[in-house]
């Protein structure tokens, strides 16, 4: 629509809308310590805490591709009983708050969790307080941006190609790899930077789940919190704005393709 | 439906806002800044309190002492701030918004450990125990920096698994069967009864290892009678008994 054709009204609400959404970015951006930046970065624990949550991201995202992609196949092309509960379940991070996930994913995946229980006297596996726990926790809050972008893609296809590819006796599996793969390999991207980017930004679950460990579990927004609780404004102002940059960075590269029009 | 729970939570917060000035017109209210770990102690208190002097209503807000000592230095209406530590306190007594602080309780550290302890563990060096996960407070809260103090007076060295943020979360972790271990307060360990044990922690009895709880008047208290009033009774013989009910130490 062009802008002449917009009532004036509109115009107005949308700027309020997009001042509330704004304001506070602003208010991170103007009263960060533009002179301390580069020493707040340097700081050995920001640092590590800056590596750690490029490394528990990644791994979430990797996660959320291996796992997400099959169920959104699923969802998609198969027609089972169930099929709304299923997606529910797997969709339901997307509302919980992060918190109950880590409490929820202590009482499966702790040591003395439905599941943990077992990991922990066959495998000797124990997830709370390591890096593997906290991409866990991160994967799980992270997944259903990957699965439902996934699962759009794969519906939206155009089975034809598939039937086509089936008609010249490709088997399953080959019609997946060379066809829809690569048909909804864009969208497939988009979901995965999606999760990867909701991943970086975990907080809730983390903590709780995975708890505060230095060098192993305490990633940027946990260290954004404690240096908050400690009075060290500075570095957790110099924090924020390093997720502010990439999630806006983020959103600003997908953004026509996550509506799906320009 | 959705619809009309909205409608009704708007008109509960409405009702809300627009009768609390009148209720408190009918009773003299003193309202009390209270550090997080007297959450229970306090609440007893006050019900007591109230009992005693159906006239005057206790409002405590529970928070952080630092969180507190920061609202009490803005000029919050608060009439009463009891404090954590006393690090807190001299923040607001310096910029001279109380006056006059009195210790009213003093707390220890002690391990929690899980019920049954089932990792036979008897003293701090049984921390550094092999297989042995035990948490502590972040550096941040003050039982962060009274564990790792008392940490360093008995030479342990032991990792714990995860800095929690604040000792509740030890608790529920230690009580959950997360982590074999947890050092927090005395009166900790008492609110998780039943579901943990606490051991004992002894270094020479070193007064460094208690938390000092103390209590003033702030600057802003309107109703000095009243406060003063509930700030005695803290202090009175009652209020210790009912203190030291909940694990707490006379000053």
């Amino acid at each position: 629509m062009s802008r002449r054709g917009a009532p004036l009204a509109a115009l107005a609400f949308g700027a309020l809308g997009v001042s509330f959404m704004a304001l506070p970015l602003a208010g991170l951006v103007w009263r960060t310590p533009w002179s301390a930046v580069l020493d707040e970065l340097r700081d050995p624990v920001v640092t590590t805490a800056l590596r750690l949550s490029l490394v528990c991201s990644l791994g979430a995202a990797l996660v959320a591709v291996m796992l997400g992609v099959p169920l959104a196949w699923v969802l998609a092309r198969v027609d089972f009983p169930g099929r709304r509960l299923v997606r529910a379940v797997a969709l339901v991070p997307l509302v919980l708050p992060p918190v109950v996930g880590g409490v929820a994913l202590l009482l499966a995946f702790g040591r003395r969790g439905l599941v943990g229980q077992w990991l922990d006297q066959w495998l000797g596996v124990r997830l709370p307080y390591t890096t593997p726990g906290a991409i866990l926790a991160e994967a799980f809050v992270a997944m259903p941006f990957l699965v439902i972008t996934a699962e759009a893609a794969f519906r939206n296809l155009d089975r034809r190609y598939e039937d086509a590819a089936r008609t010249l006796g490709a088997g399953g599996f080959t019609v997946f790899r060379r066809v829809t793969l690569p048909l909804t390999l864009p969208s497939l991207v988009v979901g995965a930077v999606l999760a990867w980017a909701r991943a970086l930004g975990e907080f809730g679950a983390t903590i709780t789940f995975a708890g505060n460990t230095p060098n192993r579990t305490t990633t940027i927004p946990l260290e954004v919190y404690l240096q908050l609780e400690a009075g060290r404004l500075d570095g957790a102002i110099v924090l924020s704005l390093v997720l502010l940059v990439v999630s806006v960075g983020v959103l600003v590269g997908l953004r026509d393709r996550w509506l799906g029009q320009q | 439906m959705t619809r009309g729970f909205l409608v009704l939570s708007a008109a509960g917060l409405m009702a809300a806002s627009c009768c609390a000035p009148e209720a408190r017109s009918e009773a003299r209210t003193v309202k009390v800044a209270v550090a997080a770990s007297l959450t229970e102690a306090f609440t007893a208190l006050a019900k007591e309190y109230e009992t005693e002097h159906p006239g005057v209503r206790i409002r405590p807000t529970f928070a952080a002492s630092s969180a507190l000592a920061q609202q009490v230095n803005d000029a919050a209406p608060l009439d009463v701030f009891a404090s954590a530590d006393e690090e807190s306190m001299s923040k607001v007594t310096v910029a001279g918004n109380a006056l006059d602080p009195k210790v009213f309780a003093r707390n220890r550290l002690a391990i929690l450990v899980g019920k049954g302890n089932p990792k036979a563990i008897t003293s701090l060096a049984d921390l550094a125990g092999p297989g042995v996960v035990f948490l502590l407070c972040a550096p941040e809260a003050p039982c962060g920096r009274f564990g790792a103090a008392a940490l360093e007076k008995a030479k342990v060295k032991a990792r714990p698994a995860s800095l929690e943020e604040n000792v509740k979360g030890v608790v529920s972790k230690v009580a959950l069967g997360e982590a074999d271990a947890g050092i927090v307060y005395a009166t900790d360990v008492k609110a998780a009864a039943g579901r943990a044990e606490g051991v004992d922690i002894d270094i020479d009895g070193d007064p460094a290892l208690t938390a000092v709880y103390p209590i003033a008047l702030t600057r802003q208290a309107d109703d000095v009678e009243a406060a003063s009033g509930w700030v005695d009774f803290v202090l009175s013989e009652r209020g210790q008994q009912t203190l030291s009910r909940f694990g707490f130490l006379p000053p």
